[in-house]
């Protein structure tokens, strides 16, 4: 199974909502206040994110691996 | 289906401020039809006028903007003529309960078959912040500068009183349950309220010092206590108070009871007698 964590930038409006309840801090703005995975590493897929945005700017992308 | 096939793409980003807790509810409403395997062909989504009513906007089903206050009273046209459809009506806390409060209390009273979410940010934010029936007494807004004076509705116990079936309370921060608790309200036959407490910070939170949407949302976790059914109806069956009163608004599902819906209940009270009488087979309807 691969994960990622999708960012719609031209969605999204650097609410910050995410950042806060990450609970791994894996998310930040960037410098035109668009939230980026800046340690995708930490990531445990958890999906806070994803279903807190108010934008639906986040999507945690689930495939199988070929 | 993905969440966002459930969108009208092409009118995204929504209109809603950075941080609205109305675009939470928009996502946790397309994650329970996700969950529930609906067909967009069969939900129909009445909307009135508001921040809040935007949201039929951006769903890709059947959807109509309406009168302000009124939309549950297109919903139960639409229902009578069609019970088939799964009928959900998206309200803020002043359509549903100031314009549209009669609607709602007679809708929720006749029980029929609608899923009624009254997105709750405790103020008018469209037209710029005025105070609405559920804003907290002593809140802030620009037509109360000293402060509101009326005391607010209380949606549980209003819907409770006013008969409705299936009855919850939750907020953007539980977004999961949001889910959950739209999921069931949309399966549920009768009349179902899901209140969610929803941040406006643009207005509200200005103007009441609550802080960023952040700090909204931190504020619903930290000020809501969770029930759950055997502790909802209390000793002397006044929903929405604890007994031993625990410290903040009571969230989870309230209500959830069988009652005859409104749409069947016309079918055999009335169109079956009414027809038969048509066809000679009895004297009076």
């Amino acid at each position: 199974m691969e994960r990622r964590i999708e960012v719609n930038r031209n969605w999204c409006k650097g609410c910050r909502i995410c950042v806060a309840f990450c609970p791994k801090n894996v998310l930040e703005l960037d410098r035109k206040g668009t939230v980026v995975a800046a340690r995708p590493g930490d990531c445990i897929w958890c999906g806070d994110c994803e279903i807190r945005c108010p934008d639906l700017a986040i999507t945690i992308v689930r495939e199988a691996a070929s | 289906m993905a969440v966002t096939d459930y969108l009208r793409r092409r009118f995204m980003p929504h209109i809603w401020c950075p941080g609205c807790g109305h675009g939470i509810v928009l996502n946790s409403l397309l994650r329970a039809i996700e969950k529930l395997e609906l067909e967009k062909n069969d939900i129909v989504m009445i909307s009135g006028i508001g921040c809040s009513a935007r949201i039929q906007g951006y769903v890709d089903f059947h959807t109509m903007h309406t009168l302000h206050g009124r939309a549950l009273a297109f919903a139960t046209g639409i229902k009578m003529a069609w019970p088939l459809l799964k009928v959900i009506v998206p309200m803020g806390d002043g359509d549903a309960l100031a314009i549209g409060g009669n609607h709602f209390i007679h809708a929720a009273r006749r029980n029929i078959d609608v899923t009624a979410i009254i997105m709750n940010n405790s103020i008018y934010g469209m037209t710029g912040g005025q105070h609405s029936p559920l804003t907290p007494c002593g809140d802030q807004a620009t037509t109360a500068p000293y402060g509101t004076v009326d005391s607010p509705f209380d949606v549980v116990r209003l819907a409770s009183a006013a008969g409705a079936s299936f009855i919850a309370r939750t907020t953007t921060y539980h977004a999961r349950e949001m889910t959950r608790l739209l999921a069931a309200a949309i399966e549920h036959r009768g009349f179902s309220v899901v209140e969610v407490l929803s941040q406006c910070p643009t207005y509200y939170g200005r103007k009441n010092d609550a802080g960023d949407a952040v700090a909204m949302m931190e504020g619903f976790r930290d000020g809501t206590v969770r029930i759950d059914r055997k502790t909802a109806e209390t000793s002397d069956g006044d929903p929405g108070r604890l007994d031993g009163e625990a410290a903040g608004t009571p969230i989870g599902l309230f209500r959830r009871e069988e009652r005859p819906e409104y749409c069947e209940a016309y079918r055999r009270r009335v169109v079956e007698p009414a027809m038969a009488a048509g066809r000679g087979e009895s004297e009076t309807p």
